[in-house]
This record gives structure tokens, C-alpha cells and sequence, in this order.
């Protein structure tokens, strides 16, 4: 497991999906409020253009890295980005910017993507955090803030002895802390925005505070009018660059709860 | 275990559809209604277990007096889904429900069985009149704001399509029309309304190999209570050779998935939930 010591303010994203723009701005962002560390909880590809783009960023900064169930997928040439859709029509775009992304990914950092590892962990001001991307027990899982209850927080933080579980995988960030500050915070996603009719992305700041892990998320502008026309110059769906335009997600619906699908506009 | 089913109603059921896998009805209790204290009793040993959602069934869920009662105590503990024939969904109980959904510490799921997109096909298969008393069911739901998901049974003899699903549910108000497709399961009526499972057709030990496979299937990952015991999944409770106990504690070792409905659940990644 990858152990990246101690800190007093680390920067956490996920999702990146190709979003080569957000990633720059986002670590940009973080850097200048003072992260120590910038981590990156998985799926660096779907959705978004020139995936390539976006594994050099993430390969060039000093950024640390969790393996996502995109990044196994695209790591190990697998045929599809094992979110587990069932709906013929999630599967149908799932399925076009899986191929896509695995089609314009480098043989070099496939095997970048393939060696990365699963969990790790961190210290925020000597409180434990777990690293990982759906959950600390599945890649895939998703920790959804209507449907992952404080019961199972505790269960989960018991089980992995921390304080702290950090994850993505969702594409939505929240945070639900228990009575005794232990908890998840879901990072979201830069890649794309979270459902919520804005065209800004989130990431997570942690930073060590009198009464143990304070967490922020941090709302990042980036130049999507770019990103858009370039996934319109990829011959990507106009259904994705709806997205990134208008803030509201369009494929891929089937996996939100009501309460969080009942928010969107799809 | 991730998934408590609570069989709140037991086998009582307002209709008796002719694909019911465990031949429910206005009659049938062989599996009695839970108490509420029996329901709160079997969240509190799950979540002490680590489960993370609650699913009720039966039977018809809403024929339960105190449903909204044990409904409420669900929500405090876990995220909640109902599986409802929609019938029974009156204007208040609508209301009471999408206050719980907009309001309630948790998810709310509220699914709806519907077997065909008009009263000719759905009738055929859950009885006279039930369509038109599901639709106003459903209608009410959306109204008062439950985001709600219509399951559908894809029978041998009637592959169902998505969009007259889709269509019918914006016509009665759904702005965004969630569907879930159920196998059959040969067993209970089914059984005799097209035809029992075969002997031969159970899992081969090799598919069983897949690594995943513990997460994949129902019973992996959750427990069925009932008023006769602990189940692996809301598919086997009528099949006495596959009861695990009598509460969570003594059913909580592997469950065997040598069922003929066990190679339906595996060959079509099925699970009750959602
Ligand atoms: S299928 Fe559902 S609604 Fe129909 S009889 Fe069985 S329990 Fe009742
Ligand atoms: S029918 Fe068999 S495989 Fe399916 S959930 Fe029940 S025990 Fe498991
Ligand atoms: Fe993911």
C-alpha cells in the first residue's frame, strides 16, 4: 500500500476523465493555497479528450496517484471501464468513450495506469486517512452521500483503522462525519461537473485543524469552452459536450440514487 | 452483510400475479407479517453487522399497518428501498412518502412493479384492473416529487420494450423515467405458467470460480428476514432446505447456490435491489 506520511494540508481528486484543462487548473489551484501533497484518487480517462494529455499531466507534476477501475480497465486493455452499467443506453456511451480513451491511450502509460496501486494511505495532522477509489474494499463501489449511512462509515473506518476514508468514483463530492470526526469525505470529480447545472469542478483540500481533519472543497474554473471544442473536434458525443456545457449530466444516469438523480436535470 | 430484505408483509399480497416466484396473495402466509418490533430488531443486529441499505418486500409492502412507522425507523439507520405494486399508494401515503424522500436522512427508493405499458399486457400476467390501479399509483408518487423506478418482468412470451416503459411513465408525470428489468425466476406460479426449471440447469462449479462472484449474487452480500427465519435472498424463502436460521447470528456463513435460481441470478448478474 502506498504510504505518503505526514501532512498538514493535502489537495484530493479524482475523476479526471480526460480533463486534461481542469487537471492543470485544479493542481494549479492547489499549489497555490499550499497543499503539501496533491493526490490522485483514479480514472484518469472517459468522457473527455486526448487522453494522453491528461496521463502526462498527471505523470510529470509530482502528483501521487490510486489506481481507478477506468485506469485497470485502459491499464490491461479489458473491454469495457467496468462501471457496471445495465441500461442499454449507459452502456452504449459508456462504451464509446471507453473505446475511445483505450483506442488513444500510449502503450507506455497503460502501463503507467496498470501499475498504480489500489489503496493508500496519509496523515493529516497525525489523524490516519485512507486513500482509495470507490471504497476502501471495491474499486468499484460507490459511496454515494443518500446511500452510505453513518453505520457503515463506522463499520468501514473500524475495519481499515483510520480516521478518514478518502474516495471518488462517483462524480459527486460530499462528506458525512461522524459524532467523533471519523468519516468519508467523496472527493467528486474534476473531470467533469457535478450534476448541478454549474460548469465548475471540485476537489477536496484537507487541512489539520484544532479539532482534527478540517476538509474543504474547492470550486475550480477552467477553460471549458476549450475542453468542448475540443471533444467536438474528437468526434465525441454531443451528448458529453451538453455536459460540460450546460453542468448537467446526460448518459450514464442510471447508477444515481433517486435522491441524487431527483437533483439533476436528466 | 451490506443488505437487509425484510419481508415486512410476509407472503400477503393485495393481487396474485400468475409469474409470482413465491406464489404470493390475499391469502398466502406462509410467511406472516413482521412485527415492527421484529423489523427494528433485525436493523439494529444488521447494521451492528455493517449493512449499508434495507429493503422491504413481500408480499405487497404497503398492506403493513405500521409501514410507515417501521419505514421511519429503517430511514434513521440506512437508506431504503420499498418493493411496491403501487396499488395501495393513495394521496397521503403519495405525500408521506415524498416528504421521506426529499427529507429523510437517507435514499428512498420506491419501485414499482409493472409487467406491460398497457392494460392488455400487464393484466394478462397480475390480474384484471391492477394496471389502471398501478398508473394512479405511480401518477400520485410523481407528483409528490418520489424519484421512482418501475421494475418490469421480462417474460419468455412478451419481451417488453424500453421506450413504451418510458413514454408511459413521462405521460404520467416521471421527468426522468428510471427502469429495471427482473428475469423470471421458474418457481412459485411461474412454475406453472410457463415452466419449472429444469434439473440440469444449475451453476457449474467453474462459474463460481470468478473471483467476484461473492459480490455479484444477492445472497454474497445480504440476508433475507422473514417471520420463519434468516434466508439467503427474497428468491429462495419458500425453499425450507435453504433456510440459514432463525436470526442473523446463525446465518451469516456462506449460503449455497446449488438453486436452479441461482444460475438465473449468476446468468443475468441479477440483483433484487437496485
Ligand atoms: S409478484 Fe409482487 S405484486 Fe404480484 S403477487 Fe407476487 S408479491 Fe404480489
Ligand atoms: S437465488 Fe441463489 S444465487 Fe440468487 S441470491 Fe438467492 S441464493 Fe444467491
Ligand atoms: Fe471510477
Amino acid at each position: 500500500m502506498l504510504d505518503l506520511g505526514s501532512f498538514d494540508k493535502v489537495a484530493l481528486f479524482g475523476g479526471v476523465y480526460n480533463n486534461w484543462l481542469a487537471l492543470e487548473a485544479t493542481v494549479a489551484d492547489a499549489r497555490r493555497r499550499g497543499a503539501q501533497a496533491v493526490v490522485f484518487l483514479g480514472d484518469a480517462g472517459g468522457f473527455g479528450p486526448h487522453p494522453n494529455r491528461s496521463v502526462e499531466g498527471l505523470r510529470s507534476l509530482p502528483i501521487h496517484a490510486i489506481q481507478g477501475n477506468y485506469d485497470d480497465s485502459v491499464g490491461q486493455g479489458l473491454e469495457d471501464c467496468q462501471c457496471g452499467y445495465t441500461d442499454p443506453r449507459d452502456n452504449h456511451f459508456a462504451q464509446i468513450s471507453y473505446d475511445y480513451t483505450l483506442a488513444n491511450t500510449s502503450a507506455e502509460h497503460r502501463e503507467w495506469l496498470r501499475g498504480l496501486p489500489v489503496r493508500g494511505e496519509l496523515k493529516v495532522g497525525g489523524k490516519r486517512v485512507r486513500l482509495c477509489h470507490g471504497s476502501p474494499r471495491r474499486v468499484n463501489e460507490f459511496l454515494w452521500e443518500s446511500t452510505t449511512p453513518a453505520g457503515f462509515i463506522d463499520h468501514l473506518c473500524r475495519e481499515e483503522d483510520v480516521d478518514l476514508i478518502a474516495c471518488t468514483h462517483t462524480g459527486i463530492h460530499w462528506e458525512r462525519r461522524l459524532a467523533d470526526g471519523r468519516g468519508v469525505v467523496n472527493v467528486g470529480a474534476i473531470g467533469r461537473p457535478p450534476n448541478d447545472g454549474k460548469r465548475t469542478v471540485w476537489y477536496s483540500l484537507l487541512e489539520a485543524g484544532p479539532n482534527g481533519i478540517e476538509n474543504r472543497f474547492v470550486a475550480v474554473d477552467y477553460d471549458w469552452e476549450r475542453l468542448a471544442r475540443e471533444m467536438t473536434g474528437e468526434g465525441l458525443p454531443p451528448e458529453f459536450v451538453e455536459t460540460i456545457r450546460t453542468g448537467w449530466w446526460t448518459t450514464c444516469l442510471e447508477i444515481l440514487p433517486g435522491r441524487e438523480r431527483a437533483r439533476g436535470h436528466h | 452483510m451490506d443488505t437487509l430484505w425484510l419481508q415486512v408483509t410476509g407472503t400477503l399480497c393485495n393481487i396474485a400475479c400468475k409469474h409470482c416466484f413465491i406464489s404470493c396473495g390475499p391469502k398466502v402466509d406462509r410467511h406472516k407479517m413482521l412485527t415492527r418490533e421484529a423489523c427494528v430488531a433485525a436493523m439494529d443486529d444488521a447494521v451492528a453487522r455493517g449493512c449499508r441499505e434495507i429493503w422491504f418486500t413481500g408480499g405487497e409492502p404497503f398492506l403493513h399497518p405500521e409501514i410507515l412507522d417501521v419505514l421511519d425507523a429503517a430511514l434513521a439507520r440506512a437508506p431504503v428501498g420499498i418493493l411496491t405494486n403501487g396499488m395501495l399508494i393513495d394521496e397521503d401515503l403519495a405525500t408521506a412518502l415524498g416528504e421521506r424522500f426529499r427529507d429523510a436522512p437517507y435514499n428512498l427508493e420506491v419501485r414499482v412493479s409493472l409487467d406491460g405499458a398497457t392494460a392488455e399486457a400487464n393484466d394478462r400476467i397480475r390480474g384484471k384492473g391492477v394496471f389502471e390501479a398501478t398508473r394512479e399509483g405511480i401518477r400520485r408518487l410523481a407528483a409528490a416529487g418520489v424519484e421512482l423506478i418501475v421494475a418490469i418482468s421480462v417474460l419468455d412470451d412478451n419481451a417488453p420494450e424500453r421506450e413504451e416503459f418510458v413514454g408511459l411513465l413521462r405521460e404520467l408525470g416521471v421527468p426522468r423515467p428510471r427502469v429495471k428489468w427482473i428475469p423470471v425466476f421458474r418457481m412459485g406460479r411461474e412454475a406453472g405458467r410457463q415452466r419449472a426449471y429444469e434439473p440440469w440447469e444449475v451453476l457449474a462449479a467453474e462459474d463460481l470460480a470468478a473471483e467476484d462472484a461473492a459480490v455479484r449474487l444477492m445472497c454474497g452480500t445480504g440476508r433475507t428476514v422473514t417471520s420463519e427465519g434468516v434466508f439467503p435472498c427474497p428468491i429462495l424463502i419458500n425453499e425450507p432446505a435453504y433456510k440459514l436460521g432463525s436470526a442473523l447470528g446463525e446465518a451469516m456463513g456462506a449460503a449455497p447456490v446449488d438453486h436452479p435460481a441461482c444460475a438465473t441470478c449468476w446468468q443475468e448478474s441479477f440483483s433484487c435491489s437496485t
